[in-house]
């Protein structure tokens, strides 16, 4: 089964690199950009064959390793 | 004292840690990030600074789940002490045993230099050499030091006076200017500045040794 993570910066916390993306693409003349978040994208191919299990694992990698709860917050989708 | 000193894949302070510690006499044991255990009768963690698993998904997340990880998670939880400088605080962060998180500086820049501190407590091990409000010149040099927490956590951290240093000018954005911060147990530090790097004339600065010292003093047999 493969899925992919997406971990982003939980609301409230400050992402000083997306918002220097901001900028860059209002010297671009991009204009009307409010706002730039960054984050990642993580894509793992599990041998587990039952969707459940293999996403209830994904959901355990992202709460001990892929994802810092503490200023990040995660979604997991089939891929 | 007996202090161990961790070495992981890109941690480049850890002789700078260790010979900090030989100096002021304890007897230091060198420990590999796979070795599963802390030499035996290990008083102190010394977590150094450097791009642990080359700062690698987050700074310091791979280290904190490595193999020693666990056997210092369980030091700390028996009460022992653990010191985390740089990439170290990054790590204790990160094994949740201290609360926050550290974010890429805010100006995205890499600083390396000299910086003013104010130690805010000296109701610790770690900061018992310093008479409390003194102002120390100590180095950094980090890409991601900029210190947070929600207001929850950092009003306890304020209360319970678990700010161990502070920043005369802020330089990396910061909450509260927090430069390193205690455990609830006060026996686990994380800063980002070096007082390792500060710790002889010749290095510009000896205003790091007192940690050391007091760190000696407290574990001097009675």
């Amino acid at each position: 089964m493969k899925y992919r993570v997406f971990v982003t910066l939980k609301a409230g916390v400050l992402d000083p690199q997306g918002e220097a993306i901001r900028h860059a693409l209002g010297a671009l003349g991009f204009e009307g950009v409010n706002s730039v978040r960054q984050g990642k994208m993580i894509e793992l191919d599990l041998a587990e064959t039952d969707a459940a299990k293999a996403e209830a694992a994904a959901k355990q990698m992202c709460e001990k390793l892929l994802a810092n709860t503490v200023i990040e917050s995660y979604r997991v989708e089939p891929a | 004292m007996k202090a161990a000193v961790i070495t992981f894949p890109g941690s480049n302070c850890d002789r700078d840690l260790a010979t900090a510690f030989e100096q002021v006499g304890a007897e230091v044991v060198r420990v590999w990030h796979k070795d599963t255990a802390l030499p035996e009768g290990t008083d102190i963690v010394g977590i150094p600074g450097g791009f642990s698993f080359g700062d690698y998904l987050r700074c310091g997340a791979i280290a904190a789940r490595s193999p020693i990880g666990k056997a210092v998670v369980a030091h700390a939880g028996r009460g022992g002490h653990v010191l985390g400088i740089c990439n170290g605080f990054q790590v204790l962060v990160e094994m949740g045993l201290l609360p926050g998180a550290l974010l890429r500086n805010a100006n995205l820049k890499y600083i390396c230099r000299t910086v003013g501190l104010r130690v805010e407590t000296s109701e610790s091990a770690f900061t018992a050499g310093y008479a409390q409000g003194v102002e120390l010149q100590v180095p950094i040099a980090h890409h991601d030091g900029n210190y947070m927490a929600d207001a929850e956590t950092l009003a306890r951290l304020e209360g319970e006076g678990r700010v161990a240093f502070r920043y005369l000018a802020n330089p990396n954005g910061s909450m509260n200017d927090i430069a390193g911060v205690l455990s609830e147990n006060r026996r686990v530090l994380g800063m980002m500045p070096h007082p390792e790097r500060a710790f002889a004339p010749l290095h510009g600065s000896a205003d790091g040794r007192a940690m050391f010292d007091g760190l000696m003093s407290a574990f001097a047999p009675a």
